[in-house]
């Protein structure tokens, strides 16, 4: 806990348009401006994967005015194999980084973290503005590479070596197209690292005064849990896609190995190692999976909570899980390497830990579902959403117990099986996560509420259209289908083409639904009913001040703190819901010892 | 609204159970002596993760109807047992779930990755390329030749860069686009590539294995039912990943001996 007065913000208010609302020290405003960076990803990224799903259910379809993005990607606007593994690779990219990654963690961390520890702003706020603008610079050096004359790189989001690395002789994009990806991406690290060194510090060295680390709400220490993983994982991709880059314009061979034959040419490298791009990449990726999750898992434990009118049935037990989360992502990430060609006495010792990870995770959604019994629950956008985040985060869970294991890794390895499970557990119920905390925070953050009957109509029909999406990629999957397959020639996967299609329809008509978000969003921004301070009766810091927060989140007087921080239903208390800055002494307050 | 949402998470949870439980699309069958145990992992924690799965959304959409929308004055409860029995239970269960799959999948995976082929099992190897996949026997000397890069050459369709004139092993190497192998008999396969990562995967054979460049790698496998299954490849590779593949043909021994025979005479 600090002394108020040696952490007194730095900046004052900023008076010029540009300070304010462009490059901002403000974490406030750097949170906006990196939801609205995964807004603009998230809909890029959306459409690509609407182009693909087209072309898997009707692979001679021609998309009208698909060849104002590519001539030679997409001539008579019907996609070449090619530019459907660039469209792929930049949906996979896009989504990951710029939308599971920023959004959950950069934009709602930033926003809230400094607030609901009650501080007046993070400690580093150039670093802070630096972290954004480094972010946004990677998106456009990714997004430029649309506009290169091969286009984007083809080699997948996880950019396998030595495909990766050994230039355009292996095929359109993987020569600047490469390039442009791994400076997207170290640049992209930059942020991160700068964004998450101001996390730990302002959750471990700015709280007020009687904000112990144990009364933070679970959605701080969730964020606080991922910029540790952040600090550590993304230090490790950073250095890996720069050795990328030396491969491809110093000559170098960190991930190429000697004599190999191109076009009848052998290559001027000698002595690299294919697998350890795929040992650097994945210690990064795993961790990256709970990157992208555990922010959803506090963000939806804080809005559970709010709405079941009483606090998890265990704290500690939940923190101590999305820790063990953290640490046990170091030890598994070889269970992605289990057919690579990687010593399989190692398979073994990486299988071990993904079957212990399904403990903590067990653990929390136990926790969640027992701290729904006998609760009042409260129904509206935001809880739908979080009990949405709750029923994807099971479904996507369980089929994790297939991929852990090796034996069975050799049928399901790189098929739609893989490609269902991430896709739920990461993605929709990440994203998920991110709507929770859009409905729930909304009235904070601009001063408005959402609609909410539109909000639930967008809950519905995200809910069903998620599962008719990717619950048959699991059976697809299971009957073998490959996955990066842009076309499905006269074989055994002729017959899995009708629920291509059906999975399409849904992807399409799922896509369609996130307009009504969109809508929702900018039609409440400046039009929505004005916001009360403390719409859900919340009682953790950021519903004790104004709504939106003033520049320094509490004006004239910082919050003191004097109870752990859900507070709801207490015996004998005054009210149903008792602020962390509320005096009143309880009888019978919700501690654990 | 929130009774229709259980009802809706029960429906979907039923829903997507049916297929897995009416076998809707099921894995290939197993044609491959090791399969069996594979498969019976499979199965095994089909059941495990099926139950958990089942059992978890139905609780969720139970206590979503029981405790949504509580009259006014209604007083929260605390689940019996509270966050101990919970932790608790995790232990046990999918602790004791989890040690069992382990354990047991370690089986299935040491009977493929730790038995060393058998000392009569049929050398073949395999040389990944983008696109296709190429196939050598050693001939009557049971030995192959080496690789020489620098000959390799599809143009002559010297896709192994066999150098005939100088290496006496290479003399009588056959080289096809198709693999075949005979049923019942143990195929000892060496895999090389000679440009980039590329993968060998036969769903029926339930061989996936990785080609890496760099590394000669090898897999061992006995197949069991005679036919024609695809040899797809599963590494994203380029822009013809998608079209990379090949045929094995299991065949009864005779009709491998002729095979290998007309092949032989092609050279």
């Amino acid at each position: 806990m600090h002394d108020m007065s040696a952490h007194a913000v730095q900046h004052g208010a900023p008076t010029s348009f540009i300070r304010k609302h462009v490059f901002s020290l403000d974490h406030k405003v750097i949170g906006k401006q990196y939801y609205a960076l995964a807004l603009v990803a998230v809909f890029v990224g959306m459409v690509l994967s609407w182009i693909m799903r087209i072309h898997l259910g009707w692979g001679s379809f021609a998309i009208p005015g698909l060849h104002f993005l590519s001539k030679t990607g997409a001539p008579g606007d019907v996609m070449t194999p090619e530019y459907y593994l660039q469209l792929m690779t930049m949906h996979g990219t896009i989504m990951v980084f710029f939308v599971l990654t920023t959004a959950p963690f950069a934009a709602f961390g930033n926003f809230f973290l400094p607030i609901q520890v009650g501080a007046e702003d993070m400690p580093f706020p150039h670093f802070n503005m630096m972290s954004f603008w480094v972010t946004f610079v990677a998106f456009l050096v990714l997004v430029a590479s649309f506009f290169v004359p091969e286009g984007p790189t083809l080699g997948g989001w996880t950019q396998y070596a030595p495909l990766s690395a050994v230039g355009s002789v292996a095929g359109p994009g993987q020569g600047l197209g490469v390039v442009l990806w791994a400076s997207s991406i170290a640049i992209f690290c930059i942020g991160q690292l700068l964004g998450s060194l101001n996390f730990i510090t302002t959750t471990l060295d700015m709280r007020t005064r009687g904000m112990s680390l144990m009364r933070l709400p679970l959605s701080a220490w969730a964020w606080f849990i991922t910029s540790v993983m952040g600090l550590t994982a993304f230090a490790v991709l950073m250095p890996a896609c720069i050795l990328l880059i030396l491969d491809h314009v110093a000559g170098t061979s960190f991930f190429v190995s000697s004599n190999e034959v191109i076009n009848g040419q052998i290559l001027p490298h000698s002595g690299g190692s294919t697998l350890l791009w795929q040992h650097l990449f994945w210690f990064f990726g795993h961790p990256e999976v709970y990157i992208a999750i555990v922010p959803g898992m506090g963000i939806v434990s804080h809005v559970l909570i709010t709405n079941m009118r009483r606090p998890m049935l265990s704290h500690k037990v939940l923190i101590y899980s999305m820790g063990s989360l953290a640490v046990l992502s170091y030890m598994v990430y070889g269970h992605h390497m289990f057919v690579s060609g990687m010593n399989p006495y190692s398979s073994l010792a990486f299988s071990f830990p993904t079957l212990v990870i399904t403990i903590p995770s067990a653990i929390i959604v136990l926790i969640w579902l027992g701290s729904l019994y006998g609760s009042k629950l409260r129904i509206n956008a935001a809880s739908l959403f979080a009990l949405g985040f709750v029923s994807m985060f099971i479904s996507g869970g369980v089929s994790g117990f297939f991929l852990a294991q090796p034996s069975i890794d050799i049928m399901l390895h790189a098929t739609y099986f893989v490609v269902g499970h991430f896709h739920l557990v990461m993605g929709v119920a990440a994203m998920f996560g991110i709507f929770a905390g859009t409905y729930f925070w909304f009235p904070k953050m601009t001063g408005h509420m959402m609609n909410e009957t539109l909000g639930k109509l967008h809950f519905w029909l995200s809910f069903v259209g998620a599962y008719c999406i990717f619950m048959p990629f699991h059976y697809l999957g299971i009957a073998g289908n490959v996955r990066r397959y842009q076309a499905f020639t006269d074989d055994y996967l002729i017959r899995l083409i009708p629920v291509h299609k059906f999975i399409t329809i849904a992807a399409l008509c799922t896509g369609f639904a996130q307009l009504i978000f969109l809508y929702n969003l900018i039609y409440s921004r400046f039009k929505g009913a004005p916001a009360p301070d403390n719409p859900w009766e919340g009682t953790s810091l950021e519903w004790s001040t104004a709504t939106p927060p003033p520049h320094n989140n509490f004006g004239d007087k910082m919050p003191v703190v004097y109870h752990d921080p859900y507070q709801y239903s207490v015996e004998g208390a005054t009210s149903d819901y008792i602020m962390q800055t509320s005096p009143e002494r309880l009888v019978n307050p919700h501690e654990e010892k | 609204m929130a009774k229709i949402f259980a009802v809706t998470i029960i429906l979907i949870a039923i829903g997507s159970a049916i297929p897995i439980l009416m076998h809707t699309w099921d894995m290939p069958q197993d044609i491959s002596t090791h399969g069996p145990l594979i498969d019976e992992q499979y199965k095994d924690t089909m059941v495990e993760a099926g139950i958990s799965f089942l059992a978890s959304q139905f609780l969720l959409a139970f206590f979503i109807w029981k405790f949504s929308d509580p009259k006014p004055g209604a007083k929260i409860k605390r689940f019996p047992g509270g966050a101990t029995g919970l932790v608790i239970a995790a232990f046990v269960l999918v602790g004791t779930e989890v040690l069992a799959l382990g354990v047991f999948g370690a089986k299935a995976w040491a009977s493929v990755y730790f038995a060393p082929p058998a000392a009569n099992a049929i050398p073949v190897q395999v040389q990944s390329g983008q696109f296709a996949f190429y196939f050598r026997y050693p001939g009557p000397d049971g030995k192959f030749g080496p690789i020489h890069v620098d000959q390799i050459n599809e143009a002559t369709a010297n896709f192994f860069g066999i150098d005939t004139t100088h290496d006496q092993d290479s003399k009588d190497d056959i080289v096809t686009a198709e693999m075949a192998i005979p049923v019942n008999r143990e195929i000892h396969l060496l895999m090389h590539t000679k440009d980039i990562g590329h993968s060998f995967y036969v769903p029926e054979l339930r061989v996936q294995q990785d080609f890496v460049p760099g590394l000669d790698l090898s897999v061992h496998f006995t197949a069991t039912k005679i036919g024609k299954y695809e040899i797809v490849c599963t590494q994203l590779c380029g822009l013809g990943h998608y079209n990379m593949k090949a045929y094995l043909e299991v065949m009864s021994q005779e009709d491998y001996d002729n095979w290998i025979k007309q092949q032989a005479a092609l050279q």
